[in-house]
């Protein structure tokens, strides 16, 4: 049981419980392990040892830039693409061999990929004709309803606006009940209004059937908005796996650091639970010994004017409920954000101090 | 105005032509053992649907069985027509030097029904239905509709292949009927109006001759049909995301079945050679 510590950090849907509230995990229903995939004439893995578990009934999100590898993991999961290494077991049960219609696992694609011939209702039957009439006519009025649809399955997918399309998709994924759907950029062809709602949308859908799903997206937002847990993805590694607030406040290397929103990166002297950095001795959030890299967030800083100190305010940007500077100081530059108190502008002479402990990145 | 540039070296030609030879030589491999494959796939699946019916995927049955015979009727009727007034006329002149014009029946029976109406209707059907099949499964595989079959638990070679490999089966040997019957007539027609053989002689003269031309010709079609739905299917799976790869492959579809076609009846008239038929 390796996974256990992971698995611990399983987080309950922020509206069941109260935020950082953590609990026994539900029971393991996909395990990754070290999945590895180079693809014929690159020099690199685009996947290389990719591992990680998900809950009866979580939502995971892989988030990463384009060509970190985060598609071709799903992919693999679902069995369109044979790892040249590692497993994936579904309910203890090893499916890396199978194909994938033999996986019983979903997949939401990007393009929606509905079948343009046939009705809405026809689309989200398609996966449970073999109940028989009765039974199929009655879970795609079931599925439909859930997706608030009802009413338009006799519909062509055409005649159907691009979140309804998407809203389809979802209805026939989930139409013959998979323990595990896999969503690759869904919300991409949306506009952004239709995207947050149809996001918020789906994960409601997803909890409501009570199945497992991975999320694929190059959008921090939609991951740390919609998942449980993110993982991170970079040059075909997981770099960490975790929940949203807990990648934010203790990034383990510059690189989530950086993604997960914003961060400035100091050099230090780190001595246990403490270390010596341009801005004196501060707390650390985890043990750390040697010349180390500290993150630091830049709501992390305040910022006083003082005439006499050598810090220089370079450039500020008013965005209402917050504000960014970034300050010169000591030859690096460092973002600031504060709220929209202060009236210090561009030129200014300000004080820099850090509160609360920062975090040493491996 | 360029200059062209000038030719290689003969020295760096030859490696470079044994190069592609190799690589041409490879893919033809790789294409023989892939079609292998879905000819094995095609049978597997072919076996579960008489094992059990209800399987059988009967709505895309009929439905490719209208596209791909019940439309080529017009075409191939017409074509095989043709053909037969053609070797009527030929065979007229020429046979009319040795005063055996009433031979002119048996040449367009032989050649008709032997050859002329199962290859020349199987080559319609490669150039009508192979791309068809790979335009088809192309811009499914484009859409990721088939992806998404197979997430739902629905095997592409049992829903896709085998309907549509199946209503060749079924209705090629049918086309090749009606070609027979089309190049009789038309041969009949052109025998009546240059040499005066009626009707009713072409029949007798007709039923003189051995039925096992018949049978012959017959038993090429559903060989054929299976060879030409196998390669506009293996083509189709093949296309990748672009639509460049779609229009590459169909054409690629149509150039081997036909090819295959013609390389089959061959086999098949050595076959038939050792065999005495």
């Amino acid at each position: 049981m390796t996974d256990l510590p992971r698995i611990l950090n399983f987080r309950m849907p922020a509206e069941a419980t109260p935020a950082g509230f953590r609990q026994q995990p539900a029971r393991v229903l996909l395990e990754v392990d070290r999945l590895t995939r180079r693809f014929e004439g690159a020099a690199e893995a685009a996947v290389s040892r990719v591992g990680f578990s998900v809950g009866e009934g979580e939502f995971v999100a892989l988030l990463g830039p384009s060509g970190c590898g985060k598609t071709t993991t799903l992919r693999m999961i679902a069995g369109f693409e044979p790892p040249d290494a590692g497993s994936v077991r579904l309910r203890g049960a090893d499916i890396t061999a199978l194909p994938p219609e033999r996986r019983g696992i979903g997949f939401v694609f990007q393009d929606n990929a509905l079948f343009p011939n046939l009705t809405v209702a026809g689309n989200v039957g398609f996966g449970v004709r073999r109940l028989g009439r009765a039974a199929a006519d009655r879970r795609v009025a079931e599925m439909l309803d859930l997706v608030g649809l009802s009413g338009l399955g006799g519909r062509m997918p055409h005649e159907l606006s691009g979140g309804q399309q998407q809203r389809v998709a979802l209805a026939r994924t989930l139409a013959p009940a998979p323990p595990l759907v896999l969503l690759d950029e869904p919300f991409s062809n949306l506009d952004a209004a239709l995207r947050a709602e149809t996001r918020q949308d789906v994960r409601k859908l997803l909890k409501a059937a009570g199945s497992a799903a991975i999320l694929v997206t190059h959008d921090q937002e939609e991951a740390l908005g919609t998942a449980d847990r993110v993982g991170v993805m970079h040059e075909g590694r997981l770099e960490q796996i975790g929940a949203p607030d807990e990648l934010y406040h203790n990034p383990v290397s510059a690189f989530v650091a950086s993604f997960i929103g914003r961060s400035n990166i100091l050099a230090g002297t780190a001595n246990g639970m403490d270390a010596e950095t341009p801005f004196g001795r501060l707390p650390l959030s985890r043990a750390a010994n040697g010349a180390v890299r500290l993150a630091v967030r830049p709501e992390q800083i305040l910022l006083d004017p003082d005439p006499t100190a050598e810090a220089v305010v370079i450039g500020r940007e008013f965005r209402g409920h917050d504000q960014l500077f970034w300050v010169q100081e000591g030859g690096r530059c460092l973002l600031v954000i504060s709220g929209p108190g202060p009236q210090v502008s561009v030129g200014a002479r300000v004080r820099l101090r850090i509160c609360d402990c920062v975090v040493p990145l491996s | 105005m360029p200059r062209p540039t000038p030719p290689a070296p003969a020295r760096d030609r030859i490696p470079e032509a044994l190069e592609r030879l190799g690589r041409a030589a490879e893919e033809i491999a790789r294409l023989l053992r892939d079609l292998t494959a879905y000819l094995g796939l095609f049978v597997l699946r072919l076996g579960a649907a008489i094992m059990r019916p209800r399987r059988l995927p009967l709505t895309a049955l009929v439905h490719h069985c209208q596209q791909v015979g019940l439309n080529a009727v017009p075409i191939v009727v017409l074509m095989a027509f043709l053909i037969g007034v053609v070797l009527a006329f030929q065979g007229a002149t020429q046979l009319r030097r040795f005063g055996a014009d009433v031979f002119v029946v048996d040449l367009i029976a032989i050649s008709v029904l032997r050859e002329l109406g199962v290859l020349l209707t199987a080559i319609i059907v490669a150039g009508r239905t192979a791309s068809a099949f790979t335009a088809q499964l192309g811009a499914m595989k484009m859409r990721e509709e088939i992806d998404a079959m197979r997430t739902l638990a629905i095997d592409p070679a049992e829903a896709l292949i085998l309907p549509r490999v199946l209503a060749l089966v079924i209705t090629l040997p049918v086309l090749t009927l009606l070609a027979n019957v089309a190049g009789l007539a038309g041969g009949a027609l052109m025998a009546w109006i240059d040499l005066g053989i009626s009707p009713a002689m072409f029949r007798t003269r007709l039923l003189e001759s051995s039925v096992d031309h018949v049978t012959v010709g017959m038993l090429k079609a559903p060989v054929f049909a299976v060879v030409i739905g196998l390669i506009g299917c293996h083509a189709g799976m093949q296309v990748q995301g672009s639509t460049d790869s779609l229009g590459r492959l169909t054409s690629a579809s149509v150039v081997r079945a036909i090819f295959a076609v013609i390389l089959i009846d061959a086999l098949f008239s050595i076959f038939y050679s050792e065999v005495g038929l």
